[in-house]
């Protein structure tokens, strides 16, 4: 089958340093991509081309088969088809929680208001956040406030779900909170990619590991090959480092 | 998820709130007293000060007060439209130049430039000079199609120069706006406008409010000065009369009517603003 999105010799720089350098990705269809590595690895910048938040230098990125690299294509029409999720949290704070979910359905995919907060209430009463729609973010706590994120990517049922270290922000129970949102739309059937630090969540929910160093894939597999047992010196390095931060 | 629970407050807090009434009570009375003191004492000392008679009489003079009440407040009420119907031009203006210095679209790039120039050039030419140029100016070009009207070439005057000034206002407003809030509105596929228009204005227009406040008072006073070009606002009134009889109670007359529309006008906006931090920003007691 088609795979979902497949990245081929991707390269990007910021000025003079290369950030992600001949890098290949291919993520089929249904299934959760766990990117990991060091802190400035690339981990981000490679999500945010994906989304085509930034340009690229080189390679070829495609979703369904189509190559979004193509300078002609509407970035917009491809964001339409994707779901992103921050590091920091990226709620907006003028709107209410409802409001925040329902504004791409009713603006990009024009729905009516009634479509768009029936579609925010189901989401938020199968999340447990329902009586939080009236509130507004800053009311709310960390781990709900990623929920709420994660939610108003749902709305618009994306194609390909890109979270960037959701629960990093989050202290150890508030990120349970949000890993078992990912692990539920895991069982779904969402097509992920996922940068993050949480070793364990990772051996949990990913089909495939990447294990990214200066902005290439030095090792990819399951995740018992790469977190469980590396066979990359550099790779085995990295676990080691996490095991004594006690991240695993 | 908030629970219900049958709590009722412990004799520890009991006392807390007693204590706590009872603080609040004595800081009003505090309050209370030294505002008498201290309005008092300034009283006396206008009252018992040897030019108060002359000065009650030049500057308070109630029945001449009352007979020049109407023709200030009639010039008054040309300082309100031209305010309102200013504001409104400026908002419009000022919006649109903003939006247009704070894009990245290629094809505007010409009237990026023209837009920064404008903003320079106004910001910079004090008001009255500006008032002076575009009334006396553009009469003097003999144009058919331009009218002559000072009372409108004044307020087209005030409009330039505020324009630019509100536009910075609500530039810096728009900057302020972390990039974040685009990302996540461009990953959620809103165009570039959508963004601008329902997720970055509306922010930063909000954090903007008390500067543009401010300038709204400003303009208030500041159409005072088209009376240079011989339109008659409330204190061009003020002078006419007071000039007529050597007595300055006009002046005092016309401040207070600024004074009954300004002060009522911050107070209010003071506490809308204050409503809606309130509801979007968790503070707690700080
Ligand atoms: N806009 C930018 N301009 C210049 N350099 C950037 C920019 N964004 C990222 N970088 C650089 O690119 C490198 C990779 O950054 P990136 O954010 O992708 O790392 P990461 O793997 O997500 O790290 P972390 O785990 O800390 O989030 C870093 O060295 C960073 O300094
Ligand atoms: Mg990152």
């Amino acid at each position: 089958m088609q795979p979902v999105l497949e990245i081929k010799n991707l390269r990007k720089s910021f000025g003079a340093e290369l950030v992600i350098d001949d890098l290949s990705l291919t993520v089929p269809v249904h299934t959760a991509t766990v990117l990991i590595g060091a802190s400035g690895s690339g981990k981000s910048t490679l999500l945010r081309c994906i989304n085509l938040l930034e340009s690229i230098d080189d390679g070829i990125i495609k979703i369904d088969g189509v190559e979004i690299s193509d300078p002609e294509i509407d970035p917009d029409e491809v964001r339409r088809k994707l779901g992103m999720i921050f590091q920091s949290f990226n709620l907006f704070p003028h709107l209410t929680v409802r409001e925040n979910i329902a504004l791409s359905p009713i603006k990009v995919h024009h729905k009516t208001k009634e479509e768009a907060f029936e579609i925010s209430n189901q989401l938020l009463k199968r999340f447990d956040l329902l009586d939080k729609a009236e509130q507004y973010p800053d009311r709310l706590s960390g781990g709900q406030q990623q929920r709420v994120a994660i939610i108003r990517s749902l709305a618009v049922n994306p194609r390909l779900l890109l979270l960037d270290e959701v629960t990093s922000a989050l202290d150890p129970v508030l990120v349970n909170e949000v890993l078992s949102i990912v692990r539920d739309l895991k069982s779904d059937g969402m097509t992920m990619v996922l940068a993050t630090h949480e070793m364990g969540f990772a051996t949990q929910v990913a089909d495939q590991v990447c294990y990214l160093e200066s902005g290439t894939i030095i090792e990819r597999g399951t995740p018992n090959e790469v977190i469980g047992n590396p066979s990359n010196p550099k790779t085995k390095d990295f676990i080691k480092r996490v095991h004594q931060a006690g991240r695993l | 998820m908030a629970r219900k629970s049958s709590w009722s407050p412990s004799s520890r807090e009991l006392e807390r709130r007693a204590t706590k009434a009872r603080i609040s009570k004595r800081q009003i009375s505090i309050a209370a007293i030294s505002s008498i003191i201290v309005i008092g004492a300034l009283l006396i000392a206008t009252i018992t000060s040897p030019g108060w008679e002359v000065v009650k009489k030049t500057f308070f003079d109630v029945d001449y007060g009352k007979e020049v009440l109407p023709t200030v407040i009639k010039g008054l009420w040309l300082n309100l439209k031209l305010t309102v119907i200013g504001s409104i031009c400026i908002g419009i203006i000022a919006l649109s130049l903003a939006i247009l210095r704070t894009t990245k679209s290629a094809a505007l790039t010409p009237f990026r430039f023209l837009a920064a120039a404008y903003t320079d050039i106004f910001r910079g030419v004090p008001l009255l000079l500006v008032i002076l140029l575009v009334g006396f100016g553009v009469p003097a070009l003999q144009l058919r199609a331009i009218t002559s009207n000072v009372t409108i070439l004044g307020s087209i005057a005030v409009i330039l120069t505020y324009s630019a000034y509100v536009s910075e206002v609500i530039r810096s407003g728009i900057l302020s706006i972390h990039p974040s809030q685009k990302a996540a509105a461009r990953s959620l596929g809103l165009s570039s406008a959508q963004t601008m228009r329902f997720v970055v204005l509306p922010q930063a227009l909000r954090r903007v409010i008390p500067p543009l406040l401010n300038d709204f008072v400003s303009l208030l006073k500041d159409t005072g000065l088209v009376s240079i070009l011989g339109v008659i606002d409330a204190i061009r009134a003020a002078q006419i009369n007071s000039s007529r009889t050597f007595n300055y109670t006009p002046y005092v007359v016309a401040a207070i009517l600024f004074l009954l529309i300004t002060i009522p006008l911050t107070r209010y906006t003071d506490k809308a603003i204050r409503g809606t931090y309130s509801r979007q920003n968790a503070e707690g007691t700080i």
